[in-house]
């Protein structure tokens, strides 16, 4: 909470305002009557997760990873059959038959990104910039492709599920799915300003600012990148078994590369290197689908728009925009 | 006698048909200033990094503490004990001047793999971090970003560094450059004290810092050493003076 302050007072304000949105809107709207909104603040919220995720390797580690669909796809796929599994009665793995809770997916889907991130980062992390942005879009793709082509699991029809259960909260129901949600992405903004305030931060954040200079120090940049790309993957991964979860749907759109340019945009539209820049990318990634998505089917031509806007005139992104220069300590 | 801390022997790089490299041998003995002279394009950038690791030669052997080290990288030969400083001041620059220092330290203690603590505060990260920002005369800069800071003050936050380090042997890239008048005296006022903590390895143009500092002067001109002795044996070599003169009127 500290930094949340600490940035400096007009991006505390601005990040308090965009909490403040986050948790009252929902509540505020299911008063009103429109439960609808709920639904749509909980997929923000779910963005916002994997784009913190993605923020991890992207922000403190200047690593633009172009396939991090493959880790919120996949997270979404173990959901996925972690639940039809359990629906089934069919055993999945050692007589055991999957299971509907939430908290497992997310250990489900963690586990399996960490275990795709691994090998893809060590062999990717051996280039950087454009190939390395190449080659994690290569395996993406190739992940993407698999799920196309394996029938046991939908194949490209996808995998319909029933919304998984949760301790003590009727998770079917709009609000508490939020709750779980909103839950999980505060988790994954603490575990980002932890990290980020670390040692492990520190020299990663060295290692994208000067590598040459972390080296001179006696220090490996590419055991520092691998971790970061790794928990970055599962972070993302989780984010995957709840969206999953809110449309209880493990679709293969979800693995696609369109997917890992939209985490990118969220990060480069509310502010990279900023604690809620991804946050805030999301909301208003959402809130320009809804609003614009209602007007014109084309909306994604003023998505276009809005990242060209902040490319050429706004570096810091949104959250840049309102609280002005950076600072870092 | 014990081990030389650096020990370079008959180290040839070339790129395409360039020498850049063409033979050298050199050694870094305890307590010594070891300069390094030589015009401009006479290798001693390709020299520096072969010493310290991020380029690899053709044939040769680099030995530092007696140990060979030739087909280490940068980052286990910093961690032998070897600090370089870089001749374009290599800082993260969005981090403070502390910050710099500050990771400095967590990496001499092999400490980058904390995920949990904060380095605000640790004052086992503060404590010598301020200390080596004082001795270079940067404290009360600590929390200026890198970036912001002065070309003469980046050139001393690249000192504290490698200070912060503590480390046996200093390889220091023209640690005087675009200093003026006033700040290479003070420098090598500072040098001649370092040399007590650990041999240096000098690479500089400024030839009254050389002159004043070195114990042992290697002039190098297309890739060889071509003279090398104390500083009175290169005054009266013809051959250096030909090759730093030209470069250094």
């Amino acid at each position: 909470m500290k930094s949340l302050i600490s940035a400096s007072p007009r991006e505390a304000a601005a990040n308090l305002a965009i909490l403040a949105l986050l948790i009252l809107g929902p509540w505020a709207a299911l008063s009103a009557g429109h439960p609808f909104y709920v639904t749509l603040a909980t997929k923000a919220a779910i963005l916002a997760l994997a784009a913190t995720g993605l923020h991890l390797a992207l922000g403190l580690g200047g690593l633009v990873s172009f396939g991090h669909a493959a880790f919120f796809g996949l997270g979404g796929y173990a959901a996925g059959i972690l639940a039809t599994h359990a629906g089934s009665g069919e055993a999945l793995i050692f007589g055991w038959a999957g299971s509907r809770e939430i908290l497992l997916m997310i250990c489900a889907a963690m586990g399996l990104a960490l275990l795709a991130a691994l090998p893809i980062g060590a062999i990717s992390l051996r280039t950087s910039g454009v190939y390395f942005l190449m080659i994690t879009l290569a395996f993406a793709q190739m992940i993407y492709y698999f799920a196309l082509s394996w029938p046991a699991y939908g194949g490209d029809d996808g995998l319909s599920f029933r919304r998984g259960i949760f301790p003590g909260l009727n998770s079917a129901r709009p609000l508490p799915f939020f709750w779980i949600c909103l839950g999980a992405l505060l988790i994954g903004l603490a575990i980002f300003q932890i990290l980020r305030a670390s040692r492990f931060g520190t020299a990663l954040e060295a290692t994208r600012q000067n590598p040459q200079r972390v080296e001179a120090l006696g220090i490996e940049p590419f055991g520092l990148r691998l971790t970061a790309f790794a928990l970055s993957a599962m972070m993302v991964g989780a984010a995957g078994a709840l969206f999953a979860n809110l449309n209880r749907f493990a679709s293969p759109s979800m693995l696609s590369w369109q997917m890992s340019g939209e985490l990118i945009m969220l990060i480069l539209l509310g502010g990279r290197g900023r604690l809620l820049g991804p946050t805030a990318g999301a909301l208003l990634f959402v809130a320009m689908e809804h609003v614009l998505g209602g007007w014109t089917e084309r909306w994604q031509f003023f998505l276009g728009l809005a990242v060209l806007g902040v490319a050429v005139f706004a570096r810091g992104g949104f959250l840049g925009l309102i609280a002005g220069g950076r600072r870092d300590g | 006698m014990a081990d030389p801390a650096l020990d370079i022997r008959d180290l040839r790089k070339s790129f395409g048909a360039l020498r850049a490299t063409d033979g050298v041998t050199l050694d870094l003995r305890p307590g010594e200033i070891h300069a390094l002279i030589g015009p401009n394009g006479a290798g001693k950038s390709t020299l520096i990094a072969q010493i310290a690791g991020g380029l690899r030669p053709d044939s040769g052997s680099v030995r530092l503490f007696g140990r060979d080290v030739t087909a280490l990288g940068a980052p286990a030969r910093a961690r032998l004990g070897l600090a370089r400083s870089f001749q374009i001041s290599s800082l993260a620059g969005e981090f403070s001047a502390l910050r710099n220092v500050m990771l400095a330290i967590q990496a001499r203690a092999g400490s980058s793999f904390r995920f949990l603590r904060p380095t605000q505060g640790d004052r086992r990260l503060t404590e010598p971090a301020m200390a080596a920002l004082a001795r270079v005369g940067l404290a009360d800069r600590a929390a200026v970003p890198a970036a912001l800071l002065s070309h003469g003050e980046r050139r001393r936050l690249e000192l504290a560094l490698a200070l912060a380090m503590e480390p046996k042997l200093f390889l220091l890239d023209e640690p005087m450059a675009g200093l003026g008048a006033e700040g290479s005296r003070e420098l090598t006022g500072f040098l001649s004290e370092l040399r007590r903590e650990a041999p240096i390895l000098l690479v500089e143009h400024d030839m009254d810092a050389v002159f004043a500092l070195a114990d042992r002067i290697s002039v190098l001109e297309a890739g060889r050493v071509i003279a090398s002795g104390s500083p009175a044996e290169i005054r009266a070599d013809a051959g250096a003076r030909r090759a730093y003169l030209g470069d250094s009127s």
